[in-house]
């Protein structure tokens, strides 16, 4: 047809392609299937737990807090070991190359890890302390790693569950607690406050969080009007 | 459970106990020293310099865009001008430029996961492909492949930037200072396909130029690039497969270019080629607007 046209032929669509092979459209297949596969028994382990936990919202459940956290943290060695599999999935210095993958379940994983704690100590979890539940690192030079905004993420979906928490151990009769969750999720707002958060996914996050301090303020309101605050836990009841 | 016989002496509680004022201060107490701050000023140090570097890729990126533009424009004055080495000398000065930047950006990601930062530099990076790429057409009438590209992004420090630098160290380490980039390979498609989009407004004002082999060439080149990429079809990413669309329509219009010189070009006197043509593609764009 052209005189012209002897430059590129196959040869082209080699090249075209040849950028495939290393973006292997087979090889990348076979790595995100294995990647979901993983993150998928993660989710059913999160919700397991999550199902364990969630037995303190009901007025029985205050009672065992602490044998559903023992509970709890022996699930958290199958995350441990789950997770361990997903770092074999893929080469270690492409964490952000499927970052979105885990980021959903290891943002549950970051809360269910803050609230066991918190049950436990009624501290604030730290990256760190998160990390070696759940087994994996805190910085990114090391490895797999807690990527820093889905740990506030899982902290901020802890809040709103602490708000819950502090409505529902009313209805149990423990007046004391919710006190104690205001000042903590006021300690909480304020170190949220020292941040500068891009208009992300986070920030929306972030803006929720205050309906959830508002929440327990108005827990705590209602406590005192009634001067329920003074007394100690369960004798509200009785009255 | 309500406790309202509670409720007698609330005026009195409630300011004991929760006076908005005190509340304040045991906030203020709270954001000096304890734990839970210390760690939360340490991520906000964290967050700001993510982001911080995340801004300066994106400016870098525009940067990168808005050069790779300014040389495609400039290539595509080749048809109608008639020293077409002044400007392949000239867009490869530009194309240095581009690629100063780029340095910059291989410095910034040092250490770094790139793909945690891929949003803010990809779009740079596809236009600058764009434009290698058509350049290394014009040059040889002939793909440029992804290897190619990012030999060309290997950066070793310069003697003067060593002086302004670091003053102090010797140009020993410094040899050791090198910084690379790699194009992805999806970078590299979108900015292939984007090429493809060039090529049909080459073949275009080509045709305006009575110039008649070009168009059957450049619609050549685009078939083989269109049946790679149909060869990956929707395996691969997403975008892909959105520019795959585009580069059907851009492959119809140098069809239909050649077509109509092929049928009509020995009729017309080749000055009024341009006039056959235009008319054509006013139509073909009628037809697009309305499907």
């Amino acid at each position: 047809m052209t005189s012209l046209a002897g430059a590129g032929e196959g040869h082209l669509i080699a090249r075209v392609c040849s950028a495939l092979h290393h973006l292997p459209t087979h090889v990348l297949h076979v790595r995100l299937q294995e990647i979901r596969k993983v993150v998928q028994t993660l989710e059913q382990t999160a919700r397991e737990i999550l199902t364990l936990l969630q037995g303190v919202h009901q007025g029985a459940g205050f009672q065992d807090i602490p044998k559903k956290c023992q509970k709890a943290r022996e699930h958290f060695g199958a995350v441990k070991t789950q997770l361990a599999s997903l770092k074999t999935k893929f080469p270690a210095d492409q964490y952000y190359r499927f970052h979105e993958h885990w980021r959903f379940v290891l943002q549950r994983l970051v809360f269910l890890a803050a609230f066991v704690v918190y049950l436990e100590t009624e501290t604030l979890v730290t990256r760190e302390a998160v990390a070696e539940i759940l087994g994996i690192e805190a910085d990114r030079e090391k490895g797999f790693h807690l990527d820093i905004e889905d740990y506030l993420s899982g902290i901020l979906t802890f809040a709103s569950e602490l708000s819950r928490l502090a409505v529902n151990s009313v209805t149990a009769g423990d007046y004391s607690r919710p006190l104690r969750i205001s000042t903590f999720i006021n300690e909480l707002d304020s170190g949220f406050r020292l941040l500068n958060l891009k208009n992300d996914s986070l920030r929306k996050r972030y803006d929720g969080l205050k309906y959830d301090v508002k929440k327990i303020e108005e827990v705590v309101y209602d406590l005192s009007i009634r001067g329920l605050n003074k007394e100690t836990s369960g004798a509200g009841g009785e009255k | 459970m309500s406790g309202k016989e509670g409720s007698g002496g609330f005026r009195k509680r409630k300011h004991d106990n929760f006076p908005h004022g005190q509340r304040r201060e045991d906030k203020e107490n709270v954001t000096s020293s304890s734990a839970l701050m210390i760690s939360f000023k340490s991520f906000q140090l964290e967050l700001d310099t993510r982001h911080d570097k995340y801004e300066r890729l994106v400016k870098l990126s525009r940067d990168i865009t808005i050069e790779s533009k300014r040389t495609i424009f400039l290539l595509h004055r080749i048809t109608s001008s008639p020293n077409r080495e002044e400007i392949l000398n000239e867009s490869e000065v530009k194309l240095d430029a581009v690629r100063q930047k780029i340095k910059q950006v291989a410095q910034e990601l040092t250490g770094e996961d790139m793909y945690q930062f891929h949003r803010a530099i990809s779009p740079g990076l596809q236009e600058y492909v764009e434009a290698v790429s058509f350049q290394y057409f014009i040059k040889t009438h002939s793909l440029i492949s992804a290897e190619e590209i990012n030999k060309q992004l290997v950066f070793t420090l310069d003697e003067k930037e060593e002086t302004t630098n670091t003053p102090s160290s010797n140009s020993h380490n410094k040899q050791q200072h090198t910084w690379s980039l790699k194009v992805t390979p999806v970078d590299y498609l979108l900015g292939v396909a984007d090429l493809t989009g060039e090529l049909m407004r080459l073949c275009i004002s080509s045709v305006g130029n009575g110039d008649i082999d070009t168009p059957f060439e450049l619609s050549q080149f685009l078939r083989q690039i269109y049946d790679g990429f149909t060869y990956i079809g929707n395996t691969g990413p997403y975008e892909v497969s959105k520019k795959l669309y585009t580069l059907k329509q851009s492959l119809a219009k140098v069809e239909n270019a050649c077509y109509t010189l092929k049928v009509r070009g020995s009729e017309i006197p080749k000055h009024m080629l341009a006039d056959v043509f235009s008319t054509k593609a006013d139509m073909m764009d009628r037809e697009e607007g309305l499907s």
